[in-house]
């Protein structure tokens, strides 16, 4: 079958698709973003987390189908989405719950592609950055879901507790870190997004 | 970051920025976080196929045939393999004993071994056609413990044994047997006011990394292969897989992919030589990715154990000896078992002084799941018995747990059970005074200010079982010793080539090593340390793969220590033939060119009083210095198969910890509210990535504490939770903040003074676990990791 939508903010068609094929397969193998991993294919470690019309799910537990029509956002969109977000409301808190992107805005926007390169996108977003920074990337598997995750948390909770961060991060397994350095990044993120408010 | 002790005799702080010392990011830190690093299941060709592997249902059986015909027929299959296609004599692989079919031959001898491969052009078509396959077994009885392992009547896993453990065990389903024996335990035991025996058990950890086993495998023009993939040692690979292809080594040519955390489970072959014989037979790239069932039938888990123990001491709190019997369950293969089995006998005194000890290692030959490395490697299952026995001698005799421990412990000089005596730093005593010294977390986090309870700071969480209703708190302690580097003989090598040129008017370096980055910090040590070394400030470091010689595993703690110290001492030798050109060009301008005392630093070359002599471009202007050599650490022998004695170990590392538990005494839930970690790293290279892994270590250590275990059914020995779901690790609510404290005690035979640190963290925070649940419920707890019905006496039998 052909599927025809978004993502990251380019309209996509994956042609030949078999109905079997979870969206991240497709993610995967048919449109070479490989960002979402494949970690258990079975929505126990959301490795694959993508937002789905800005929700945040588990893409190996979507069917390809599903998506006709509609929006994703996967790690390789994550600094732009983020800019983007930034760009339409500024200081990017979000305590009216007011947040998320206006259909309007989402159809102006275009991503601008990784220089293929050296991976450097124009620019990190804060939480991309805050990984990094904080130490909280060792082998990398889990960190495109756990970034996903943790910018839309960041995104509908300008200030999380700890607690507020565990929940959020609760999808989302990591074998390396301990998580204590993810925690340190959420922290980080937070901090560093109210000194620019 | 505490340093206390002996400084180390380097340069204090370099002076050239990014060298070792400083929390320095990761080089492959962007690409990760934009989701552009190429992972080894991330690898794409054009015209490539999928590889699926049709893996064993029974755990022991007769295979009776074999019958393809309907699996080939289908569309969009190229390939069916059996062992009836495997192209040369070597059938067999393995990392000790190469006892390892790369198909099964006549017989299965373990749940979820591989019997057939499909290669098709889309995985839906290959996992089909897998299961078009069919295989008639006639099943045999299955061995499943030392009772039915070593009884005289036993089916053999393996007959016809010939490796060289065979002549050294008492029956051909024992892997390996490793005594150990000083002094007379018997005799010492006269001396015990107090007498303590223990029975544990340990069960069967899962590595549970999060990139599962992948790889692609492209046949090249010259009749050889190019294989892409997540290994912990590309050379060991290549030495396995060669030989089964019928190629020389050259004609595989193997590059590291993105390594997706490993933990000791990539140390054996997995899709390796799967994937490249598909790739050889169908002349097309093939691609093979498990899934996560898959990935918990492709590699080895850690052996689950059986430890007796009894302990003495006298009424001032003195141990007077030790005996102890381990056994572990290799399984099916024999995988690590040999060197498990020498690294758990040799560490099973733990970190304490006893002269007097009788010990027993083994590992036995089981049906099974194969047993082999995991971070900790027979030292975490002797860690969880000993010092489940301290905790029982101290309160025997009314002694706190931490104060007897500290009146046993090790220190700089004491012999190991081997004769082999600790010559470096041994902070036990200390390392178990900072834990214990940290401020306790608060009582009752749950507490709020209004009426509702934050259920998520209880036992249960969100659950909602409980405001606080039957919720006790206990408090643990562990510590615990571990060896790095390969032990007992083994020639434990690694290889660095480094060459520095000018390049746009700037000295860079490129350092090229065969390291496996498994997200440990490798890279980034190694550029920190060309930093130094060279003073330099760009560092390009070079893919890994066998172009380059061996850096042998990323394992047992190693390879900062060893490859780490092989990239050190290339720079040193290049710095030397950098200052040879100096000398040539511009020796008659100064006199201190004929010092020896001269350093590169920030891109100069400068006297040890700091001045500047020349610019290292303009020493070496066109020319470029490359070297590649290899670099030993020092020599260890093999132990005694009698007695056990014999200097064996390379370094020792040491970790401490104390565990904070809540536990819902009726529900049986445990929550750990806190970990502290001291441990002593010898020399932080990189303070960040010291901690981000003790982090780690700790956690997977509180995983088997309270919830990883891979259940086999004791009667089929088949595997029954191969899934996310039901082995469960640790997450982010499972796990609590963990403090950590580092001491740098240098030891004056590595470099820089560095310790690994890898394993020791994993040592002694499951017993901490184990020893505060127990302080919270009194229940004496014998076994990890401990579920809820062993808590609320519901355990069925």
């Amino acid at each position: 079958m052909r599927v025809n939508f978004t993502v990251n903010g380019r309209k996509q068609e994956a042609d030949d698709v078999w109905e079997g094929e979870s969206l991240l397969y497709v993610l995967r193998e048919r449109m070479g973003l490989p960002g979402s991993k494949n970690a258990c294919e079975q929505g126990e470690c959301g490795s694959c987390t993508v937002r789905l019309d800005g929700v945040p799910v588990c893409s190996c537990l979507v069917a390809a189908g599903q998506v006709e029509g509609r929006e994703v956002v996967t790690v390789e969109g994550l600094a732009d989405y983020a800019k983007h977000r930034e760009d339409a409301h500024p200081g990017g808190g979000c305590a009216s719950g007011a947040c998320g992107t206006s259909i309007d805005a989402a159809q102006r926007w275009q991503a601008k592609p990784l220089d293929g390169q050296t991976g450097e996108a124009g620019a990190l977003s804060p939480i991309q950055q805050a990984f990094i920074d904080a130490g909280a990337v060792q082998c990398g598997f889990c960190t495109p879901g756990l970034l996903v995750a943790a910018d839309e948390l960041l995104e509908r909770n300008a200030s999380p507790s700890d607690q507020d961060i565990r929940e959020a991060l609760s999808g989302n397994l990591c074998r390396c870190t301990g998580y204590e350095k993810i925690l340190d990044a959420v922290r980080l993120a937070a901090a560093r997004q109210e000194e620019a408010v | 970051m505490a340093t206390t002790g002996t400084p180390t005799n380097i340069t204090q702080g370099s002076k050239t920025k990014g060298g070792i010392g400083e929390s320095t990011l990761r080089p492959d830190g962007t690409l990760k976080v934009t989701g552009e690093f190429a992972y080894s299941s991330d690898m794409w060709h054009e015209d490539m196929l999928w590889g699926q592997t049709l893996r064993s249902t029974v755990a022991h059986a007769e295979i009776k045939s074999i019958d393809i015909s309907e699996a080939v027929a289908m569309p969009g299959v190229y390939a069916v393999l059996t062992y009836d296609d495997l192209p040369t004599e070597v059938k067999n692989y393995g990392l000790e004993i190469q006892d390892t079919p790369v198909l099964a031959h006549g017989k299965v001898r373990h749940h979820g071994e591989p019997v057939a491969l499909v290669a098709a052009d889309h995985p839906e078509t290959a996992r089909r056609a897998a299961a078009k396959i069919k295989i008639e077994y006639a099943e045999l009885p299955v061995i499943t413990d030392e009772a039915s392992a070593t009884a005289p009547d036993a089916v053999l896993v393996h007959e016809g044994r010939d490796d060289h453990h065979i002549g050294h065990v008492p029956h051909p389903n024992i892997v390996h047997r490793q005594p150990i024996v000083r002094g007379d335990a018997d005799e010492a035991a006269k001396r015990a006011d107090v007498i303590v025996k223990g029975e544990y058990t340990f069960g069967m950890q899962d590595q549970a990394f999060l990139g599962p086993e992948s790889g692609l495998a492209v046949p090249s023009e010259d009749g050889g292969v190019e294989l892409y993939v997540a290994t912990q040692w590309l050379h060991s690979d290549l030495k396995q897989i060669a030989p089964v292809l019928g190629l020389p080594e050259e004609k595989v040519r193997m590059t590291l992919s993105g390594v997706g955390g490993a933990f000791g489970g990539r140390e054996d072959i997995s899709m390796q030589i799967h994937a490249c014989l598909l790739a050889l037979r169908t002349g097309k790239p093939v691609k093979i990715v498990y899934n996560r069932f898959e990935s918990f039938f492709g590699h080895v888990h850690r052996h689950p154990a059986k430890l007796y123990y009894e302990h003495g001491a006298t009424k001032d709190g003195k141990l007077t000896h030790m005996k102890c019997k381990i056994v572990l369950d290799g399984g099916a293969y024999a995988s690590a078992s040999p060197a498990v089995v020498g690294n758990a006998s040799s560490l099973s005194v733990g970190p304490y002084v006893i002269d007097d000890v009788d010990i027993e290692a083994i590992a036995l030959y089981t049906n099974n799941p194969p047993c082999g490395a995991m971070r900790g490697f027979g030292a975490v299952q002797a860690c969880f018995a000993y010092e489940a026995q301290m905790d029982k001698l101290a309160a025997k005799l009314g002694i706190d747990p931490v104060e007897f421990r500290q009146l046993n412990a090790m220190e700089q000089g004491t012999l190991l059970p081997t004769g082999q005596p600790v010559d470096s730093p041994a902070p036990v005593a200390e390392l178990l005074r900072r834990v214990k010294a940290r401020p306790l977390p608060p009582e009752q986090q749950w507490v709020t200010a209004g009426e509702q309870a934050d259920v998520r700071a209880l036992p249960g969480g969100l659950s909602n079982t409980t405001h606080g209703e039957g919720v006790v708190r206990g408090i643990g302690y562990a510590v615990g010793i571990k060896n790095v580097g390969f032990s007992e003989g083994f020639d434990d090598y690694s290889t660095a080539k480094v060459r520095v040129e000018v390049i746009n008017g700037e000295a860079v370096a490129t350092v090229h090593t065969a390291m496996a980055e498994v997200g440990q910090g490798g890279i980034t040590v190694h550029a920190q340390i060309a930093r130094t070394e060279l003073g330099v400030t760009q560092v390009t470091i070079h893919p890994a793969d066998t172009q380059v010689g061996s850096a042998g595993s990323t394992s047992a703690s190693r390879q900062t220590y060893v490859t780490g110290g092989a990239v050190k001492n290339t720079c040193e030798h290049v710095r030397e033939a950098v200052l040879e050109i100096g000398r040539r060009k511009f020796g008659s301008y100064h006199p201190a060119w004929a010092t020896a005392e001269l350093l590169l630093e920030g891109g100069k070359v400068v006297t040890d009083g700091g001045e500047v002599l020349a610019d290292l471009a303009d020493v070496l202007e066109d020319e470029a210095v490359e070297l590649e050599l290899e670099w030993r650490h020092r020599p260890t022998v093999a132990f005694d198969l009698r007695t056990g004695q014999g200097n064996g170990h390379v370094q020792y590392s040491f970790a401490a910890h104390r565990a904070v538990v809540e536990v819902d005494t009726e529900l049986g839930l445990v929550k750990v509210v806190e970990l502290s970690v001291a441990q002593d790293v010898g020399k932080a290279l990189n303070p960040l990535s010291v901690v981000g892994q003790i982090q780690g270590g700790t956690t997977q250590g509180l995983g088997v504490a309270v919830m990883e275990e891979i259940i086999v059914d004791p009667k089929t020995a088949k595997v029954r939770n191969p899934s996310f779901t039901d082995y469960l690790i640790p997450t982010i609510l499972d796990t609590p903040t963990i403090p950590v404290d580092v001491l740098e005690l240098a030891d004056e035979h590595a470099p820089y003074g560095l310790r690994g640190i890898g394993e020791a963290p994993t040592l002694s925070s499951t017993p901490a676990v184990l020893a505060a649940i127990r302080n919270a419920t009194g229940l004496e707890l014998n076994r990890t990791p401990v579920r809820p019905e062993h808590l609320t006496g519901t355990e069925s039998s």
